[in-house]
């Protein structure tokens, strides 16, 4: 059958839209709109001491100032603690606009509405606002040292102590035939998708309603948010998200005080309002992620294999938290990956810093924790003298262990069992695809040359599509055009492809009538949003349930027509016809033309349900029970979270003289269970490894001691071009997951998680130093190289460079 | 991230050009707008008037002569870059022009960022400013008083600053041709192809009549506040080019420069890579110098 579509590389419908300049992204939209520009406090922590517009006033074009003072009822309250954990002791969150004091550089502190972006940011420059600096708390170190505090009622700047543990740690540690312990940083990065956030807001006075505009992951929880914050009904209220031009979490957050300032202002001034957010504002005032100490002891016996692990994680999450404890908790329980760890016990302090605050970053945790685990895997393999593949082996779960129960409690409040996986499957195809076991032949080649060389793996298991729910509509319309919604929202990952071959394939027509709508509150009020690889589990299935659900009617309506029975009946082509007769067919437009019995015949193609045309008297025209229309919404909502995994391996090349460090080759093996659209699966592991190689040698946000960041532009932040990212081998595997009817599991996140990781490994493997931070540049692998302190691995002796490095 | 108001003039002959800079007080050229635009989105520039040089004739011209390479201030990296006659001649006679520019940015940067801009610009981590420096070169300065020359030394005062006050349009920079027995070499350590330099280094290997090393120059990007020519003759005066000590050179290099750390590199780091590309360009300079001897 041409329609049965699932599993095929269909080229993604939304590309040519998108890379020809044709989509509608939201600076796209409302060009006669009001423009606003912010005042952001230029002070890690300060009070507010004054705000003086007057010199502003008399910019020509200016139409609105607001500070804190004029913000009313729950606008003037604290921005929304979005997922509250009874764990997060003192949650702590800002307001819309600064009200007394600021927790980091580039918190609004003023709004100024005028007749165009220029004009806002002219008057925005003329506002003088005046502070009284206080003691700044930059990076994880000074938080727990807490000479300074972040908030004044956080005397320790702790804002929360997240604890798992899976049985008695200590005397398992004493047991231990071999303990190791020690202490690593991983630093932070940041989404930085190429559109900022942006919102655009129009109030219609004489409806009373508001549609906004919103480039975010989750319109329909925006939609709830500002009804609330704005206290207007909720059916007085429009979220749409338009095209988005990335977002890799920074736009699950939300409200944004932008997403609830920008309605405010089009409703009191009774004008579209837009604000486009630019490159320095989204470095400043968005979110970034990833920055943890990690102290860890592991014990093992003499096969390497590991008998009690105990972690303690510091976690920086910025001046709020606003998305609660969601990454600390996921790197708490993804942590353990792959592994069988008898006994396993975390703590998490997360902690404040008057930096920019903390959200999930696509991986959410996940880089950091398996940065954890598979660091810990090297240092097992090194203190032995075994294949830090053999280690990892010799401690995988087994593919007969499944359903795997972990006994930890994941960010979704429901237990981390692993519903499938064939962990070992992945390590030997990986092993296979990178030539794990020639590296001495490339070692000795790069040496030939002049070059040292090292290679590093890393594995993860990644929970992904986590509920609580998402639904879906399909509907058929006379016209043979399927109509598919869903609530959850697009970033530009394929979803209009995906869903497509969903619904062509359940409901047997050709994919170019179907027509796929996504995160517009108008036409799916409920969802959750895009984020936690959910988006094809979750919406995935739910429009697949819908499509089933229309099948099922479309059947019955057809049978009917065709006085068979329903089980005789298949749908190919668009057309019901009875199996094996030929002819005896019935298109789904006429299908759906009958599904609505008519009074008036508005074109041709009605006439065929109108009164008199349709003729059993005994029945009603809508049977009690029925529903006119060959539509149908349905939801998935799942038990728990499914676990994906992978396997990634690099190998660098490393020039001893200059330190530049070089990705020469990288393998993936990918496990998403069944694989919808293997193109667009691939294209998510591509870009994920981009933003990986990004997170291991080149991302950092360079905040200074008085928590300025330093390196706030595209040209000091330095995102990998093309140019840096190296060629990738993938591999598939594909493990089912027995949770959804689809099998499928979450792929969007997966390529990001272990390159810190994998990439850590090989720079150690080809320098034989420990590399206990990252990322890590040139220049620190320099000063690494000449600290005769520096702790040198066992496997150092296979290093050619002996001597010193020239200081 | 919008610019502050400006007022902007399109002259269309420099004599325009001169008289609203002189007219207008705090007026800047704008050139091909790679560095000023970016300045002025971020209000770190605010000048009150730009003056538009694009429509300004006789400036885009690359003329080469046995002498040297004259740039004129509207000709594009890229016109040093591109499979043309012009950028050919100029290739010859100055082969670190073009090695150097390759290094410059990305193509739709060098698309319409200039030569004389970068110069004028006065970026120490510019490629074009080093070359300036090693090649001994000048430019030409139109003032509403008249033309006159600057050599590069009169020129570069600080970072991102020159010695041209009042109003003045550079309308070209010379660069002397490579002397006779002469090779040169240009080589750079970048975080990501086509960014900024971490360090680069630009060489000038000079034979004597027997093929020993006779003069050495380098100049280096990224490393300090102007540019700078270091002599490291010494280090290697009088050696056959395979038996040259590239080594002590690149070392004799790390003793004369003065870098500076940033959030990309400490000066430490800088330092070795003064060291190490030294000595690798010294090497395939002076291959190219012996190369340029025989011939
Ligand atoms: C992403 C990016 C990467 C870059 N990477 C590099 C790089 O690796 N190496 C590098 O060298 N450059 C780099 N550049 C800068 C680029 O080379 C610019 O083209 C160059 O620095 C300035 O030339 P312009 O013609 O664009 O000058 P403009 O931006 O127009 O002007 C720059 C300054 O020079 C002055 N000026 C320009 N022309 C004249 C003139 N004829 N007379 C008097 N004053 C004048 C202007 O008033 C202004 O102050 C990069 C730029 C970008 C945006």
């Amino acid at each position: 059958m041409t329609t049965k579509l699932f599993g095929e590389p269909v080229r993604r419908r939304e590309d040519a839209r998108l890379i020809t300049g044709k989509g509608r992204y939201l600076d796209d939209l409302g060009a006669g709109a009001l423009a606003a520009a912010f005042v952001r406090s230029p002070h890690a922590h300060a009070r507010v001491t004054d705000v003086d517009v007057e010199a502003a006033l008399d910019v020509e074009g200016l139409v609105a100032i607001y500070t804190y003072e004029d913000l009313t009822g729950p606008m003037a309250e604290p921005m929304p603690v979005l997922i509250p954990h009874p764990q997060l002791h003192a949650p702590r969150t800002g307001y819309a606009l600064a009200n007394g004091v600021v927790h980091h550089v580039g918190e609004p502190v003023v709004m100024v509405v005028a007749t165009d972006r220029y004009v806002a940011e002219d008057a925005a420059d003329r506002i003088a606002v005046s502070y009284e600096e206080l003691p700044v708390v930059v990076g994880v170190d000074a938080a727990r040292e807490a000479r300074a505090t972040v908030h004044d009622d956080v005397p320790d700047n702790v804002a929360a102590r997240h604890h798992q543990e899976t049985g008695d740690v200590e005397p398992a540690l004493a047991a231990a035939p071999h303990t190791l312990s020690f202490t690593q940083y991983i630093e932070r990065s940041a989404c930085m998708p190429l559109e900022g956030k942006g919102v655009h807001a129009r109030w219609d006075a004489d409806d009373g309603s508001l549609r906004v505009h919103s480039s975010t992951q989750a319109s329909t929880s925006v939609r709830a948010a500002i009804a609330a914050k704005l206290e207007l009904s909720l059916d007085r209220v429009e979220v749409i998200a338009p095209d988005v031009g990335g977002g890799f979490g920074v736009k699950i957050v939300h409200p944004w005080p932008e997403e609830l300032l920008v309605p405010m202002a089009a409703i009191r001034l009774g004008r579209e309002v837009k604000w486009a957010e630019d490159r320095r504002e989204h470095f400043i005032s968005s979110a970034h992620e990833r920055q943890q100490r990690q102290e860890i002891t592991v014990g093992f016996d003499d096969d390497g294999r590991i008998t009690a692990l105990d972690v303690h994680v510091w976690h920086d999450n910025g001046a709020y938290t606003p998305y609660g404890i969601i990454v600390p908790i996921i790197t708490a329980t993804q942590l353990v990956g792959p592994y069988a760890i008898p006994v396993y016990r975390v703590v998490v302090e997360s902690v404040y810093t008057n930096t920019v605050i903390v959200t999930p970053y696509r991986g959410a945790g996940r880089p950091q924790g398996c940065y954890a685990m598979e660091r810990t895997m090297d240092r097992i393999a090194d203190a032995l003298g075994l294949d830090r593949a053999e280690v990892r082996r010799r401690n995988l779960i087994t593919p007969d262990q499944f359903p795997y129960d972990h006994r930890l409690t994941f960010q979704d409040g429901r237990p981390v069992i692993y519903d499938s996986g064939d962990y070992p499957g992945l390590l030997d195809k990986l092993v296979a695809l990178v030539g794990w076991d020639e590296a001495g032949a490339l070692r000795a080649d790069a040496q030939a040359r002049g070059k040292l060389l090292g290679i590093g793996m890393a594995l993860y298991v990644e929970g992904t599509g986590p509920g609580p729910y998402e639904g879906g509509h399909v509907q058929v319309l006379g016209s043979g055009k399927v109509l598919v919604s869903t609530g959850l929202t697009s970033q530009g990952q394929g979803h209009e492809t995906v869903f497509a071959q969903i619904v062509a394939s359940e409901l047997g027509v050709p994919i170019d009538d179907v027509e796929v709508h996504t995160g517009d509150t108008r036409r799916f009020g409920y969802a959750v949003g895009t984020f936690a690889s959910r988006a094809a589990v979750m919406s995935g299935n739910a429009v697949a349930l819908a499509a089933r659900g229309v099948r099922e009617k479309a059947l019955r309506i057809a049978a009917d027509v065709l006085e068979a029975d329903p089980a005789d009946l298949e749908i190919d082509e668009g057309q019901v016809q009875v199996k094996g007769t030929p002819g005896a067919s019935i298109p789904l437009r006429t299908v759906a033309v009958l599904s609505n019995p008519l009074r008036y015949a508005f074109d041709q193609a009605a006439q065929q349900a109108t009164q008199f045309v349709t003729h059993d008297d005994s029945k009603p025209p809508v049977a009690p029970g029925d529903a006119p229309g060959l539509e149908h919404r349905d939801y998935y909502s799942p038990i728990r979270s499914t676990f994906a995994s992978g396997a990634h391996a690099a190998v660098v090349e490393i020039d001893p003289r200059t330190w530049e460090i070089d990705v020469v080759r990288y393998a993936v093996v990918h496990d998403c269970g069944n694989v919808v659209n293997p193109m667009i699966v691939e294209g998510q592991v591509q870009g994920g490894v981009a933003q990986g190689v990004g997170g291991a040698l080149y991302e950092r946000m360079a905040y200074d001691g008085d928590g300025q960041l330093q390196n706030a532009s595209f040209m000091d932040f330095l995102m990998p071009y093309a140019s840096e990212v190296p060629d990738i081998a993938i591999d598939h595997q594909e493990t089912p997951s027995p949770l959804n009817p689809l099998g499928i599991k979450g792929a969007g996140e997966a390529g990001v998680i272990p390159g810190t990781a994998a990439i850590a490994s090989a720079i150690e493997d080809a320098v034989g130093r420990r590399i206990t931070s990252m990322p890590i540049s040139p220049t620190e692998l320099y000063d690494l190289m000449r600290d005769e302190t520096a702790e040198r691995t066992a496997g150092s002796q296979q290093v050619p460079l002996q001597t010193g490095v020239p200081a | 991230m919008k610019p502050a108001p400006f007022r902007y003039a399109d002259p269309r002959s420099l004599e325009e050009a001169l008289d609203v800079l002189t007219a207008e007080h705090g007026a800047k050229v704008l050139a091909g707008g790679q560095s000023l635009i970016p300045l002025l989105a971020m209000r770190l520039a605010a000048p009150a008037t730009l003056v538009d040089i694009n429509r300004v004739p006789g400036l885009d011209t690359v003329e080469t002569t046995g002498d040297g390479v004259r740039v004129g201030a509207l000709v594009r990296h890229d016109g040093l870059l591109r499979d043309s006659p012009d950028a050919t001649a100029a290739a010859r006679v100055q082969p670190l022009l073009a090695r150097a520019t390759a290094n410059v940015a990305h193509p739709a940067i060098r698309n319409r960022g200039t030569t004389v801009g970068s110069i004028a610009h006065a970026d120490p981590s510019g490629e074009m400013t080093a070359v300036l420096a090693l090649t001994g070169g000048s430019v030409t300065v139109a003032t509403p008083e008249g033309r006159s020359t600057v050599g590069w030394q009169d020129l570069f005062v600080g970072p991102l600053e020159t010695s041209l006050a009042g109003p003045a349009v550079v309308v070209d920079a010379f660069f002397p041709a490579l002397p006779a027995r002469s090779g040169t070499a240009f080589a750079e350590i970048s975080r990501r192809k086509g960014d900024y330099a971490v360090c680069g280094a630009g060489v000038v290997v000079t034979l004597d009549e027997d093929r020993r090393v006779a003069a050495v120059r380098a100049s280096y990007l990224s490393v300090g506040l102007v540019p700078e020519v270091h002599d490291l003759t010494e280090a290697v005066a009088g050696k056959p080019v395979d038996g040259a000590d590239w080594a002590a050179a690149g070392a004799l290099a790390r003793t004369l420069v003065d870098p500076d750390g940033d959030i990309h590199a400490s000066a430490d780091y800088r330092r070795l890579l003064v060291g190490v590309l030294t000595e690798r360009t010294l090497a395939e300079a002076a291959a190219e110098a012996l190369e340029r001897t025989a011939a």
